[in-house]
């Protein structure tokens, strides 16, 4: 998490874009012949999973991933730019995403801030590497918004602790060695969120059970996991008992972006409203071009102008000038809820202005775009949802950076 | 989503002015000060605009060599917008933009008459650029000059021409028979008969129709220093990118109104603001309000009149937060319940700003359909 105390220089900075975009372009694998994920929630199988690990682990080795975590873990040592310069192009020449998201965006920043130095020696590296795989023991199946209510127990036994309970809508469950797991370690705390702990906790020891879940889309992604008298070890516990609340609300800062430390490189494959003018260009609604309905030009202009806004905000955090005075972190608290709810409008835009080719599936050899905008119109709630619902994000702008009472 | 970097930048000189126009105006635009200047004839106070004058403001974008400060016309948002934010109304826009017209279409000499005095704050002046029928389109001029010996005689008929009553300069856009031009008039140039009020929804603003029936002119009045079509379509993306910027602000001013009335109101025992029916829009506007300083710095930072990103940005701006403005003046209304309903509330005075300054220069929707074409290439139904 170097900051970017050197400054460099533009020259500098085009140099190093005009080399990694090279790099890219002679080492981006080919299309596989089967349907990639559009993000790190939906690993369907493991011949995606295998081909995105695989690909993450060739940026590593080129040093294009943590690029400015700390060297003595693993990372690159070098300013926030060089990191956002790789993770820029990546987006622009379409590369596919860096499958442990989990790994890079929350729950590595989360060890460096938090963790000890065993912990960063242990687990930074195969983060970045991809030799280990994370998922996120969050949500339960009674406790999903109200996580603080979380039940799943954790109780002390020598050195380690012994896991039950259930956690669900885990991701990438089946691939992972290890998870972010908040859990109960004092029912009798004198508040809920006093009794909960934050631990990184093994996926391969005995008492664990996963079973998948199947998503709206057909596809596979998520799974509900079984804790039943689970053993780990008591040195994956992050800060001490009892704060557990705290360290996952450290977790869900990087998560939603209102924090920054991630490893960088694209989490999900990038969709903008260049591919919806695309695809507007290509579809036909009743024998005309689907370009020349002033309605959906009208709407693909507002989609241009509501992307160029999130583009905007993330450019306006680099000089505090540019932010509101009393609200100078409006832009980061919001960019999760407003990016992600741009996303599902704009999918279901897409699919609304396919005319009468809008009903047809992935498997259709007439669907416009192979029915990429459909999959991605259903696959959009899961930024809506995942990482905090939209709903809930409106609750704690308002109570938190605007100072509205609790609903 | 994260392509290319759109370009962003930010001046010490324009840092500085935003801080000094808020603390000026948050001091001397009180709302009851602004309740009490609608009252004027003219609409604004003098004694303000002086000031407003030693500031520096009139001359912000106007050249060092004519007493300015020679920033760019991106500078001058950071301004505009605190006025919005503080409902300020003054000849100011109306002068800047005669005054940057002026600047691009006038020879020498004309600049050299004009542009000190309205750097001092000494010469109010104005744009009449839009026909009678209010239309937006720049190349709609609505008044025809025809050469008449050694001068020029005006037909037609001019709407929402600002502070046109009082103003010392009036820079009014014709048709001639070598294409459009910008002809300066003094007020002894235009009769009384032809100045009609306008009775605007915003009735802190001071708008005119003029009656250019006969007007004749000298040939020293015609702005001879440059290509006059695009010195009228110049100032048009000016006036989206300073009305943008009001609106901006306007949006801004009404928020922290209703911020402040959802967290002190109460019922049934709880502030409104806990209400999430209430409390959910209100972060919704916020968002958009960020959104539209966003659009608004970028605009100003690569501002060069109609053209290219600069004519694309602006308009985006214009668009966005027009829209900006009337989703936050309507909740504002609604989440005060009745006291939102008075004419006491300040609300209505940025619901009639918002009303205003959305449907000048260009509404949401004729914007968006330029950008159509600009962005998405003309269609005309066919292929
Ligand atoms: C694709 C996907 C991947 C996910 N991956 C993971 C993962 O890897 N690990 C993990 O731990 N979790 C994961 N989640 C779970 C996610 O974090 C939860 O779904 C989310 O927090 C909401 O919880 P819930 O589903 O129980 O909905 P609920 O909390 O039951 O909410 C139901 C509805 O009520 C609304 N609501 C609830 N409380 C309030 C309130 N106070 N005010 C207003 N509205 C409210 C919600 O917004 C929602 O619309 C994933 C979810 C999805 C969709």
């Amino acid at each position: 998490m170097a900051q970017d105390k050197q400054h460099v220089s533009r020259e500098e900075r085009d140099k190093f874009a005009q080399k990694v975009s090279a790099w890219l372009k002679a080492n981006i694998p080919s299309k596989p012949d089967f349907r990639l994920p559009l993000t790190f929630m939906e690993i369907d199988n493991r011949a995606q999973f295998e081909y995105l690990r695989d690909w993450q682990q060739q940026v590593y080795e080129a040093g294009y991933l943590g690029m400015s975590w700390p060297e003595e873990y693993g990372g690159g040592g070098m300013p926030q730019v060089y990191q956002d310069i790789v993770t820029r192009e990546m987006a622009r020449l379409q590369a596919p995403f860096m499958i442990n998201a989990i790994g890079l965006s929350w729950a590595g920043p989360t060890i460096l801030k938090l963790g000890t130095e065993a912990q960063k020696k242990r687990y930074i590296k195969k983060i970045l590497s991809a030799e280990e795989i994370w998922c996120q023991g969050f949500s339960e199946p009674e406790n999903g918004s109200d996580l603080g209510n979380a039940r799943t127990r954790a109780v002390r036994d020598g050195d380690s602790y012994v896991i039950n309970g259930s956690k669900i809508w885990t991701s990438q469950a089946e691939y992972a060695a290890h998870m972010i797991l908040i859990a109960r370690t004092d029912p009798a705390a004198p508040n809920k969120y006093a009794g909960l702990s934050f631990f990184l906790a093994p996926m391969d020891v005995p008492g664990i059970d996963i079973r998948r879940i199947r998503k709206m889309t057909g596809e596979y992604g998520f799974a509900q996991t079984f804790f039943d008298d689970a053993r780990i070890p008591a040195d994956t516990l992050v800060g001490e008992e009892g704060q557990g609340w705290s360290v996952a609300m450290a977790v869900l800062a990087f998560e939603r972006g209102a924090a920054l430390g991630q490893a960088g490189g694209n989490i999900m494959s990038v969709i903008s409203a260049r591919d919806l003018v695309q695809t507007a260009g290509k579809s036909r609604r009743d024998g005309r071009p689907a370009l020349a309905d002033m309605r959906i030009r009208e709407q693909l202009v507002q989609c241009m102008i509501e992307e160029r806004c999130l583009r905007l905000n993330r450019q306006r955090g680099r000089d505090p000038r540019l932010l509101t005075p009393g609200r100078e972190f409006a832009p980061m608290l919001m960019s999760k809820l407003q990016g992600s709810e741009y996303m599902r409008r704009m999918a279901a835009f897409a699919v609304s202005l396919q005319g009468g080719q809008a009903p047809l599936y992935v498997d259709d050899t007439q669907a416009l775009d192979d029915g990429m905008w459909q999959r991605q119109h259903m696959n959009s709630y899961s930024a809506t949802i995942g990482g905090g619902t939209s709903e809930i994000q409106r609750n704690i702008i308002g109570e938190r950076l605007l100072g509205l009472g609790k609903g | 989503m994260a392509l290319d970097e759109l370009r962003l930048e930010f001046s010490d000189e324009q840092a500085m002015l935003a801080e000094s126009a808020r603390e000026f105006l948050r001091d001397k635009c009180t709302t009851e000060q602004v309740r009490e200047w609608m009252g004027l004839s003219t609409g604004y106070h003098t004694a303000l605009w002086q000031e407003m004058a030693q500031l520096g403001w009139m001359g912000i974008a106007l050249p060092e060599e004519h007493g300015g400060s020679g920033l760019s016309a991106g500078a001058l948002v950071t301004v505009v917008e605190t006025m919005g934010r503080y409902l300020l109304a003054s000849p100011f826009l109306a002068t800047t933009m005669a005054a940057q017209l002026l600047d691009q279409a006038g020879n020498n000499s004309q600049r050299e008459q004009w542009l000190p005095a309205i750097a001092a704050g000494e010469c109010i002046a104005t744009v009449a650029l839009a026909p009678a029928d209010g239309a937006w389109l720049p190349e709609h001029t609505g008044v025809t000059a025809t050469r008449k010996g050694k001068g020029w005689r005006l037909e037609g008929r001019k709407s929402g021409v600002l502070e046109l009553a009082f103003a010392d300069l009036v820079l009014v856009s014709a048709d001639t028979d070598k294409g459009p031009a910008v002809f300066a008039l003094s007020r002894e140039d235009i009769p009384y008969t032809a100045i009609e009020r306008e009775y605007l929804v915003d009735e802190t603003r001071r708008s005119y129709r003029m009656d250019c029936d006969g007007i004749r002119l000298g040939n020293d009045a015609l702005l001879a220093g440059g290509d006059s079509a695009a010195a009228i379509r110049d100032t048009h993306a000016l006036g989206w990118l300073l009305v943008g910027a009001e609106l901006t602000g306007v949006a801004d001013g009404v928020f922290s109104l209703m911020l402040e009335y959802l967290k002190t109101r109460t019922q049934f025992g709880k502030t409104i603001g806990s209400y999430q029916a209430l409390k959910h829009p209100t972060v919704d506007i916020m968002g958009q309000i960020e959104n539209s300083r966003g659009l608004m710095q970028q605009a100003a930072t690569v501002f060069d009149g109609a053209n290219g990103e600069s004519e694309v940005a602006a308009r985006m701006l214009k668009a966005y937060a027009g829209d900006t403005a009337a989703f936050a003046t309507d909740r504002a209304v609604q989440f005060h319940g009745a006291f939102g309903f008075t004419w006491e509330c300040d609300v209505q005075l940025y619901f009639r700003r918002a009303t205003w300054a959305r449907h000048v220069f260009g509404d949401a929707l004729h914007h968006r359909a330029r950008l159509a074409e600009l962005l998405l290439g003309e269609h005309n139904g066919e292929s």
